[in-house]
């Protein structure tokens, strides 16, 4: 039978190109560590996020636990909104937890940081974060560094 | 009179130019009839899936294979300049996905299947078979035509995601094997930043753009081409010539398009 053992032949071959392309949103892509609405909202202003993107990591004492979903400027309180999806399983986190923007390695990526609180009653879908810390601007860096040299000279 | 000679012929190549154009956008629409046929008759397809697909499949992943080593060596050379070489990973991932599988399995794809078609094509043509067909109330576009489109457009993303995961694949070899790059940092970086929609859906959605013109133009130039043993030749030559461009030109709107913000 020719025609059955092409369309075996076929098969195989339809099979090995739905397995490549299983590998690449597995493997490759970020599907597997993507969910997407499997977590809770929260918001958190920031005076400047830096080099901050969509998709950056939210990460708590280095483990990755949520991500950035969306970075608007409020023309209201002049501050940047920062919108970030945090996974269910983490949801102890107290309300005065502090949220930071850091930058992973010299010139990697920037992320944000949470550092929980104190306090007993948590963040839930929605609730904001209010002690912020910006992001580390090189320039306003080196410019403090120079004024502060010029003091004590 | 013989003033005007230049210029005449220069209206008759345009006037050719344009008509050519339009058979060919007829031919489209001709075989885009006969998909429904070929959808419930899915035998004749499979069968092209075979001699599109299949016997496509060996180049493709061994082509595959030596891209996704090669960008990982001088990756690699390039990248260690700048102490990233974690980085690796990234390169070979994002360039596999978004550019190279999708454009390279198609040239390949052109090369191979596309030469192929034109070639069949043609000699039925030559050989009066398929005015033999018509003649027995057979519609070619139906038999002969819409099966063996179908058949590229569905071959394409299959090709184009085994070439990235191969070279993937092969990349890493060169990288942990060869060069000793993190394991760890070499997935963990490329997964990071390879998006499943953004990137690795916009591959396939350009390899099935590939895959449809690649196969049109292959279909059309042997069903649109003077029939004899000469006539043939030529219109395989134009066949690869053509759709590689076709493939090239297409990447970089595609690419405008999707990848433009």
């Amino acid at each position: 039978m020719a025609s059955r053992s092409v369309e075996i032949i076929v098969g195989v071959f339809v099979a090995l190109g739905l397995a490549a392309l299983f590998v690449l949103a597995m493997k490759v892509s970020n599907l597997s560590t993507l969910q997407r609405g499997q977590g809770y909202e929260v918001t958190a202003y920031f005076n400047n996020v830096g080099g901050l993107k969509e998709r950056a990591p939210v990460s708590a004492s280095g483990v990755t636990i949520g991500r950035v979903v969306g970075i608007t400027y409020d023309p209201k309180t002049f501050m940047a909104k920062v919108t970030m999806e945090i996974q269910q399983q983490y949801d102890q986190f107290p309300v005065d937890t502090s949220a930071s923007i850091y930058t992973s390695g010299l010139l990697g990526e920037q992320y944000i940081a949470l550092a929980p609180g104190a306090e007993t009653e948590t963040l839930a879908d929605g609730s904001s974060i209010h002690q912020t810390q910006s992001a580390v601007v090189l320039e306003e860096l080196i410019s403090q560094f120079l004024y502060d040299q010029a003091q004590g000279g | 009179m013989g003033l005007l000679d230049p210029v005449a012929g220069l209206g008759r190549s345009g006037i050719g130019f344009f008509q050519r154009l339009g058979r060919a956008h007829l031919f489209l629409l001709g075989v885009s009839r006969g998909l429904g046929e070929a959808l419930r008759r899915f035998r004749l397809t499979v069968q092209q899936i075979h001699s599109v697909g299949v016997l496509t499949f060996v180049i493709t992943v061994v082509a595959g294979l030596f891209v996704g080593m090669v960008l990982g060596l001088q990756g690699y050379y390039t990248l260690v300049d700048f102490g990233a070489e974690e980085s690796l990973g990234v390169l070979v991932a994002l360039s596999l996905v978004r550019e190279l599988g999708p454009v390279v399995a198609a040239l390949l794809f052109a090369g191979r299947a596309g030469s192929a078609l034109t070639a069949e094509i043609g000699l039925m043509k030559a050989t009066e078979q398929l005015s033999a067909l018509e003649m027995m109330a057979v519609d070619p576009f139906r038999r002969v035509l819409a099966p063996r489109l179908f058949a590229g457009v569905l071959s394409m993303p299959l090709l184009a995601a085994l070439f990235s995961a191969v070279g993937v694949a092969g990349g890493y070899f060169v990288a942990n094997g060869l060069l000793g790059v993190d394991a760890g940092a070499f997935w963990s970086q490329m997964q990071s930043s390879v998006d499943f929609f953004d990137d690795v859906m916009n591959g396939v959605i350009k390899s099935l753009v590939f895959g449809t013109v690649v196969t049109w133009i292959a279909l059309f130039e042997g069903y649109d081409c003077v029939p004899t043993s000469e006539g043939v030749g030529r219109a395989t030559t134009r066949t690869v010539v053509h759709a590689s461009l076709a493939v090239l030109g297409l990447d970089f709107v595609l690419t405008a398009l999707m990848f433009g913000n």
